[in-house]
């Protein structure tokens, strides 16, 4: 059973793999929404991993750095979010090509 | 921390009224209470914001009559720690080079704002003005290189904000012209005030203070030499010299009339006062190694600047070329490092801004009644409006050097002390006086004389209230220009102290007049001394 | 009573005062009795501070720099003190100072007079005095200064009133120019003046007369020649001398009481006197080209004056021929000769224009000689005064032309280098001047009448014919105040001797003396007969006396016109040009680079989230990669 047990990489395969998927979805999807999401799916993949580090080093600053980007990724799907919602709302079906008004 | 902490800590500190931080927030504080007006009361702006700028002009007249002309040093110093941990602190004092400059800025401001009409907006118009007025003071007094640093910084939004916002046509243009020349500049300014305070700081640590940096010399030779170039670079833009000067005709032309005055008497001394105050005095070695270019500079500012004043063909413009010429006798006088010629540039500095501002006010004025500043569409103005005329040539007679009027005290003391170290460049610089009188009679007599045609007959005289305006240029240009004793006595003992300075520190000689040797240049047998009984010239006091 | 010496000057600066304050109120004619009374109590003064100096000991030792003890300084206060440098307001009062301010006061006076009637019903009556007062000032703090910076504000001063007055009907265009022309080219002197004034205190460390007359035997005498040449230059600008006069015979737009007091009497010699006052400074060699200078402008000015039409263009150049008299006397060495000379030109030339602008008036504003004639009949009085100055300055003894003239011709004679020459050129210069003035009188005053009938010439009111009496009568009695020729009665000289470092002394015997008179005398006399011969009794063909070459006095004038607005005007502008085109090209030239380059890298910004996200994953890859493989190398 002991090759069975989870080891850190099982970790940060797994944290590789949630940031992977989130970093492929941003950039293949069309719908705001759904982009934010990635992007929260990218983040969590990258805490995943300095948990597993604190936990392998027993140090407990990847731990703060992880409430730390909690904190940050919450402000960010709040006006994320926002401005989402607000854009969708003047045109349901926008998509983020339509967003391209910063265009040089 | 806020200004009134500021204050309250201040009083404690210099044990006295703080005069100086009051001179800064007065404006201030005026600017904030302008801008708090309600909207729809924007004709109480003008009053109130005058109001302000009046007081601090009252104020900078009580420093001048409590000023001991006989103290060399820095006077009203006052001292707060502001970043202990950069060693920056709130260090502002005034000494003879600076106070002149700063009673020059607290009237000016006060009188343009009472004075000239900004037609829009004049919330925001009085507002900025009482900004400029206090940061121009700030920048004036500050003996701290950061918070001199944000005080330059602080006139430069306000001055781009009434450019863009009430000026005539080519306003954008240059507004923008103005904020990116003077930027440039600015990032030299902060580089090299870093790098001073950094390497430059005594081994007690550092610190931005400007009398222990000039003091302590901590910089290497070359080290200095580089900071000196950056900050040399950054005030000659402000100044302007050849060839970073083309901002300054388009800043002016295009600028409101009050912005022009302002602009014309106070913020082009932040170039020249910085010179001294921040080239000299903290780098007296490197002043002495780049003296010659800057010598040059400011000689072929005052020729190019008249040249192409001559040339033009708005009236405006040519004040503004002017300008150029007057500001290059400015750096020869302060790079001739001697007494007359650093005192004749401190007072050419106020004369300037005199003579400078009232003719463009006279020719905002002229606008203001033919909406057009082209030399062309205007003729015979002086026989309808006989007193502006007469006025006009009050200031281009001063403008011109005139002795009697205040434009030749400056110009002479310069030219006399610059004579002694930098013999040719005088000479040189002496033949703008020529100049001077070329293009600025050229186009008085275009515009003022002839025959009048059209609306030229019609053109209505001054008005009181414009006279009223005129008048305190009018006055100030015949006291400097009969009595500049009381001035030239405050400026003495800090333009001596800051020479003893420079030359224990660049081991420039620094001829003495005060010991005339009566022969320097005895070659020849023929100068022998005179007889005893010829050879006391002190005999001419006591014949009577 | 030399303490009094501060109310010279003030009295007219309260005048000044009063007018620019009252003036239009004042109103005509009263502006002008107030500034006629300002220059009247500045003359009484100027009794009262002369009989005060004559009281002082000549003799007394220990006067600064050997005057003896006519020498008072009165200090007003101080104005310009920083360092070692000391400029003080101060007025000095001594025999060179006292014989200018008598004389510039006195016909300064005289003129103010005139003016109130010339001027009379001139839109700008209260204007013309409120110039003329300041104009009388400014010459007065020329004259009394203590040091070599009053004089320059009294210089300085006297060259705008001379700017304002000649621009005075500026809506002329010409008299604009004009005005704007005499200022520009006294500037050119101008720089001569401070420039020599650097020189002076560096190497001395003074600028008051005292101290410079102490200490100049110490100058080197390159220094001393340098200073004399600048000296030279300013006087050159201010005295109308080669190759600066071209301003003067364009002053004549000026109203005619100004071309009499700026133009003629007073203004102009202010270089005389600054030579004079500056004699300790001036070295052989300079005396030498101050001479050369002289006599080349006497010459060369007469012949100009011999072919005018325009009355006052006659007496201008003739001004300027006399001026340059009066520099070949300072070359000389003979001050004294310079300074009578001066005197005397002030009272002949000051009533030669005053005669002139009575004429004018007379004849409504007619200035074309070809116009007039035999006035005689219509204006006694002009006429007869008219006669005075003209017999004066052809040198006629026993009138007080013929006195100063004499003595500056025998003082060139004696010149050590090239004497003779510079006699030979005087000599010529006043038989020319003895033609000129007499085809003038004869074509203004004699002849047949030219003039239209509908113009009726008329005798000029008591205030303007008063003046004219006046300086006709000194005119005539001037020279009494140094006659060499009789016996010891020098005046002039012995009273001025103590101000000159090297008192020039005549050499000659009487017998040369004599000579040289009566040479002198019948070039004057054979002057006169030319005149004679070609405009009274038509025996000598006129046309052939005027060609357009002296017409247009050898075109100087045109040729510098030309050279100023044309390459002058060019390279200006072609500088100005290059300052927007190079300079001002430089800086948008920054701009637009700039903003090329955004213009570029513009595309980059598509506006499209995912090509952002990609960019950054790409980069993330590469970075990845590239780290990867440095562990792996």
């Amino acid at each position: 059973m002991s090759d069975l047990a989870v080891t850190t990489s099982w970790y940060l395969v797994l944290g590789a793999l949630l940031f992977l998927i989130g970093g492929c979805g941003l950039l293949v999807r069309r719908n705001p929404l759904v982009m934010l999401m990635c992007v929260e799916l990218m983040l969590n993949g990258v805490n995943l991993s300095f948990v597993a580090f604190a936990d392998r080093f027993g140090d407990v600053n990847g731990h703060t750095v992880v409430l730390f980007v909690l904190v940050v990724a919450a402000a960010e799907v709040v006006v994320g979010l926002g401005l989402v919602v607000a854009v969708l709302r003047a045109s349901p079906r926008a998509t983020a090509d339509d967003l391209s008004a910063l265009r040089g | 921390m806020s200004g009134a902490t500021l204050l309250a800590v201040a009083d404690t500190a210099a044990g006295g009224f703080p005069l100086l931080n009051a001179l800064i927030f007065v404006p201030a504080v005026g600017a904030a209470a302008v801008a708090l007006l309600p909207r729809s009361r924007p004709d109480l702006a003008r009053p109130l914001g005058t109001l302000f700028a009046a007081i601090a002009g009252a104020l900078s007249l009580s420093l001048a009559w409590q000023f001991d002309a006989a103290n060399a040093g820095f006077q009203f110093e006052s001292i707060v720690s502001w970043i202990p941990a950069l060693g920056i602190s709130w260090h502002v004092g005034v000494d003879g080079i600076s106070l002149w400059l700063v009673v020059l800025t607290s009237l000016v401001v006060p009188i343009v704002l009472a004075g000239v009409d900004p037609h829009h907006n004049p919330k925001p118009y009085t507002a900025w003005m009482l900004l400029l007025q206090a940061g121009s003071i700030g920048a004036f007094v500050a003996l701290d290189l950061f918070v001199f640093f944000v005080m330059f910084e602080i006139v430069l939004v306000p001055m781009y904000l009434l450019i863009a916002g009430w000026g005539y046509e080519g306003r954008r243009y240059a507004a923008m012209k103005f904020f990116l020349f003077t930027m440039a500049g600015s990032a030299l300014l902060l580089v090299a005030i870093v790098a001073t305070a950094v390497l430059g700081s005594p081994d007690s640590g550092i610190t931005f203070d400007l009398v222990t940096l000039a003091t302590t010399q901590g910089l290497a030779r070359n080290t200095a030499r580089l900071c000196f170039v950056a900050f040399a670079i950054a005030f000659l833009v402000k100044v302007p010299v050849v060839p970073l000067h083309t901002w300054l005709p388009d800043a002016h032309t295009e600028a409101p009339t009050a912005g022009s005055v302002v602009l014309a008497a106070v913020m082009l001394k932040l170039g020249t006062y910085g010179l001294l105050r921040f080239g000299l005095y903290l780098f007296p070695e490197a002043s002495a190694w780049a003296a010659p270019v800057l010598v040059t500079v400011g000689v072929v500012g005052v020729i190019w600047g008249a040249i192409a004043a001559a040339m033009q063909r708005d009236l405006k413009r040519l004040v503004a070329y002017s300008s150029v010429a007057h500001m290059g006798f400015i750096v020869l006088g302060i790079f001739a490092f001697t007494a007359q010629a650093v005192g004749g540039g401190v007072i050419q500095m106020v004369n300037h801004g005199v003579s400078t501002g009232a003719l463009f006010l006279l020719v905002g004025m002229l606008y203001e009644r033919r909406h057009t500043r082209q030399i062309d569409e205007l003729a015979g103005i002086q026989s309808a409006a006989p007193v502006f005329a007469g006025i006009f040539t009050v200031m281009m007679l001063s403008s011109i050097g005139v002795p009697g009027l205040n434009g030749f005290v400056g110009e002479f003391l310069i030219l006399i002390g610059s004579f002694e170290t930098r013999r040719w460049w005088t000479v040189i610089a002496a033949t703008g006086v020529i100049l001077a009188a070329l293009y600025l009679l050229w186009a008085y007599q275009r515009v003022f004389h002839g025959p009048p045609a059209g609306a030229d007959r019609t053109t209505p005289d001054l008005r009181w209230g414009e006279l009223a305006t005129l008048a305190p240029f009018v006055v100030a240009a015949v006291a400097l220009g009969v009595y500049p004793k009381p001035l030239l006595n405050a400026v003495e003992p800090a333009a001596d102290e800051l020479l003893k300075h420079f030359e224990l520190y660049s081991g420039f000689d620094v001829p003495d007049p005060r010991d005339p040797v009566v022969v320097r240049d005895s070659s020849d047998s023929s100068g022998e001394h005179a007889d005893p009984g010829h050879s006391d010239p002190g005999h001419s006091e006591d014949g009577h | 009573m030399v303490e009094l010496v501060w109310l010279i000057p003030a009295l007219p600066l309260v005048g000044f005062a009063v007018l620019l304050l009252g003036g239009p109120r004042l109103g005509e004619p009263r502006a002008g009795w107030l500034a006629t009374a300002a220059s009247a109590g500045s003359f009484l003064f100027t009794v009262i501070t002369f009989g005060g100096l004559l009281g002082l000991d000549a003799a007394t030792v220990g006067g600064a720099g050997g005057h003896g003890g006519r020498w008072h300084t009165s200090t007003l206060f101080e104005w310009m003190p920083i360092g070692g440098l000391e400029v003080d307001a101060a007025l000095l009062v001594d025999p060179l100072s006292m014989t200018m301010a008598l004389f510039v006061t006195g016909v300064g006076t005289l003129i103010h007079l005139y003016s109130v009637g010339y001027m009379h019903s001139d839109p700008k009556y209260s204007k013309f005095f409120l110039y003329l007062n300041l104009f009388l000032f400014s010459m007065l703090m020329l004259v009394l200064g203590d040091n070599l910076v009053v004089t320059f504000l009294g210089w300085e001063g006297v060259g705008t009133c001379s700017y304002l007055l000649i621009s005075f009907w500026h809506e002329r265009p010409t008299a604009a120019t004009a005005g704007k022309k005499a200022f520009v080219t006294n500037r050119i002197g101008d720089f001569g003046f401070m420039i020599a004034t650097f020189l002076l205190w560096t190497t001395l460390g003074t600028v008051s007369y005292s101290g410079l007359a102490a200490t100049a035997p110490n100058l080197a005498s390159g220094t001393a020649t340098a200073v004399s040449l600048l000296l030279l230059l300013a006087a050159a600008g201010k005295s109308a001398q080669l190759p600066l006069y071209v301003w003067l015979p364009d002053a004549m737009e000026g109203p005619t009481p100004v071309s009499a007091m700026v133009h003629a009497a007073t203004m102009v010699t202010a270089g005389v006197y600054l030579l004079v006052r500056l004699n300790p400074v001036l070295t052989d060699d300079a005396l030498l080209i101050i001479a050369i200078v002289g006599a080349a402008t006497a010459l060369f000015a007469a012949l100009g004056a011999v072919a005018q039409h325009d009355i006052k263009k006659v007496l201008a150049y003739s001004t300027v021929s006399q001026l340059g008299y009066m520099f070949l006397a300072i070359g000389s060495g003979a001050y004294v000769a310079a300074i009578f000379h001066v005197i005397t030109h002030a009272f002949f030339k000051g009533l030669l224009f005053l005669g002139s602008g009575s004429v004018i008036h007379g004849m409504g504003d007619e200035q074309d000689m070809r116009k007039m004639g035999a006035l005689r009949m219509a204006m006694p009085i002009t006429a007869a005064t008219f006669i005075v100055g003209w017999l004066a300055i052809a040198g006629v003894p026993p009138l007080s032309g013929f006195w100063s003239k004499d003595e500056i011709l025998l003082a060139a004679w004696e010149q050590p280098d090239i004497g003779p020459l510079l006699w030979l050129v005087g000599l010529v210069t006043a038989l020319l001047t003895a033609y000129y003035m007499s085809r003038q009188t004869f074509l203004v005053f004699f002849g047949g009448q030219r003039w239209d009938d509908k113009v009726h010439p008329h005798e000029s009111p008591a205030t303007m014919t008063l003046p004219l009496v006046v300086l006709a009568g000194a005119a005539i009695v001037g020279g009494a105040v140094n006659l060499p020729l009789v016996g010891d009665w020098l005046v002039l000289e012995h009273f001025l001797e103590p101000v000159f470092a090297h008192p020039h002394q005549f050499a000659s015997g009487t017998a040369t003396k004599l000579i040289l008179a009566l040479v002198a005398t019948a070039a004057a006399v054979g002057g006169i007969a030319i005149a004679v011969g070609a405009w009274l009794r038509s025996r000598i063909p006129t046309q052939r006396l005027e060609p357009a070459l002296l017409e247009n006095v050898f075109y100087v004038d045109a040729s510098i016109s030309k050279f100023v607005g044309g390459p002058g005007t060019a390279a200006f502008e072609a500088a100005a040009q290059a300052d927007k085109r190079f300079v001002d090209g430089a800086v948008d030239g920054v701009g637009s680079l700039v903003r090329l380059v955004g213009r570029m890298v513009r595309p980059l910004q598509s506006g499209y989230l995912r090509h952002y996200a990609s960019g950054i994953a790409i980069g993330a890859i590469v970075l990845v990669l590239w780290m990867a493989l440095r562990i792996a190398l």
